[in-house]
C-alpha cells in the first residue's frame, strides 16, 4: 500500500525536478519547481510529517515560488539557449562527470547500507497520542527554543538585506 | 509490492534529486534557474531529514527541517534581490557575463 503512493510520488518528483533544469522558459521551470514541491509533501504525508507537509506547500510552493514569478516577470528574460547547444562543451563534459561520480558516491553506499533498530523516543505511538502538530510545536518551545528565537533574527536581516539591495 | 516502503527507498530519492539540482547549477547560465536548482538541492536534504525521522522515532529532524524552510526563504529573499540588482547594473542575469570580482 505505502509502495503503490510512494512510487507515483516519488516518479512525479524526479520528472518534475528534471523538467526544472531542462526546460528554457523560467516560468515553466518554476511551475515544474511547484510539481517538485507538492510530490515532496505527499511523500512527506507518507512519512507522517503532516505538519511539515502543510508548512512545505504553504511556505515554498506558496510564497518562494510567488517571489520566483515576481522577479522573472520584473526582469522579462530572454530564452536561453538549451543545454546541449551551448558553447562550452568542455565545461558541460566536466560537469556531466561531476554529476555521474556524485550520483555514484550517494546511490551505492546507501544502497549497500542497511538501517539499524529506531532508538528515539517519539514513535508513531507516542505521535498518535498528541499528533504531530502539537509535538512539533512543544519541541520548538522547549529544547529548541533558542535556534527558534535566532530563526527570526535571521529573517529580520533577510528582509532588512532585501530592501538595501533591491531599492532604488 | 506490498509492505512498507525501506528507508533506503527515500534516501535513494533523495540523493537523486539532489544530484539532479547539483546538474542544474554546473549546466545552467541563468541565475535564476540556479537557484531554482538550488531550492531543489535544499528540499532533497529536507527529504533526508524527515526519513530518518520518521525510521529513528525521533521528531529532531522534522524540527531541523522547518529551520531549513526559515533559511531558504531568507536566502531567496537575498538572492532574488541581488539578482534584481544585477539586472539593473548589467541587462542580464547569465552568469557567464557576470565577472567584476574576477581577478
Amino acid at each position: 500500500m505505502e509502495w503503490l503512493l510512494f512510487v507515483p510520488l516519488a516518479a512525479m518528483a524526479l520528472v518534475t525536478a528534471v523538467l526544472v533544469i531542462v526546460l528554457r522558459n523560467p516560468v515553466y521551470c518554476a511551475l515544474s519547481l511547484v510539481g517538485t514541491f507538492f510530490a515532496l509533501s505527499g511523500i512527506y504525508l507518507l512519512l507522517q510529517a503532516q505538519f511539515i507537509a502543510v508548512v512545505q506547500v504553504i511556505v515554498y510552493a506558496g510564497a518562494i515560488m510567488v517571489l520566483f514569478l515576481f522577479v522573472v516577470m520584473l526582469l522579462d528574460l530572454g530564452h536561453e539557449l538549451p543545454v546541449w547547444l551551448q558553447r562550452d562543451r568542455p565545461r558541460l563534459l566536466i560537469g556531466a562527470g561531476v554529476v555521474v561520480l556524485l550520483l555514484l558516491e550517494l546511490v551505492i553506499p546507501i544502497g549497500s547500507w542497511t538501517a539499524r533498530a529506531p532508538q528515539g523516543s517519539s514513535g508513531s505511538e507516542s505521535v498518535g497520542g498528541v499528533g504531530n502538530t502539537q509535538l512539533v510545536g512543544r519541541l520548538l518551545f522547549t529544547d529548541f527554543l533558542v535556534p527558534f528565537e535566532i530563526t527570526s533574527i535571521i529573517l529580520l536581516i533577510a528582509i532588512i538585506g532585501a530592501m538595501v539591495l533591491a531599492r532604488r | 509490492m506490498t509492505g512498507t516502503v525501506p528507508l533506503n527507498a527515500y534516501l535513494i530519492l533523495s540523493a537523486v534529486l539532489f544530484v539532479i539540482g547539483v546538474a542544474g547549477v554546473l549546466i545552467r547560465r541563468n541565475a535564476l534557474v540556479i537557484f531554482m536548482a538550488i531550492e531543489l538541492m535544499l528540499n532533497a536534504v529536507n527529504l533526508t531529514f524527515v526519513a530518518f525521522s520518521r525510521f529513528l522515532h525521533s521528531m529532531d529532524g522534522q524540527i531541523i527541517v522547518l529551520f531549513v524552510m526559515a533559511v531558504a526563504a531568507a536566502e531567496v529573499a537575498v538572492g532574488l534581490a541581488i539578482i534584481i540588482a544585477l539586472h539593473r547594473n548589467k541587462e542580464s542575469v547569465n552568469v557567464d557575463e557576470i565577472n567584476l570580482l574576477k581577478g
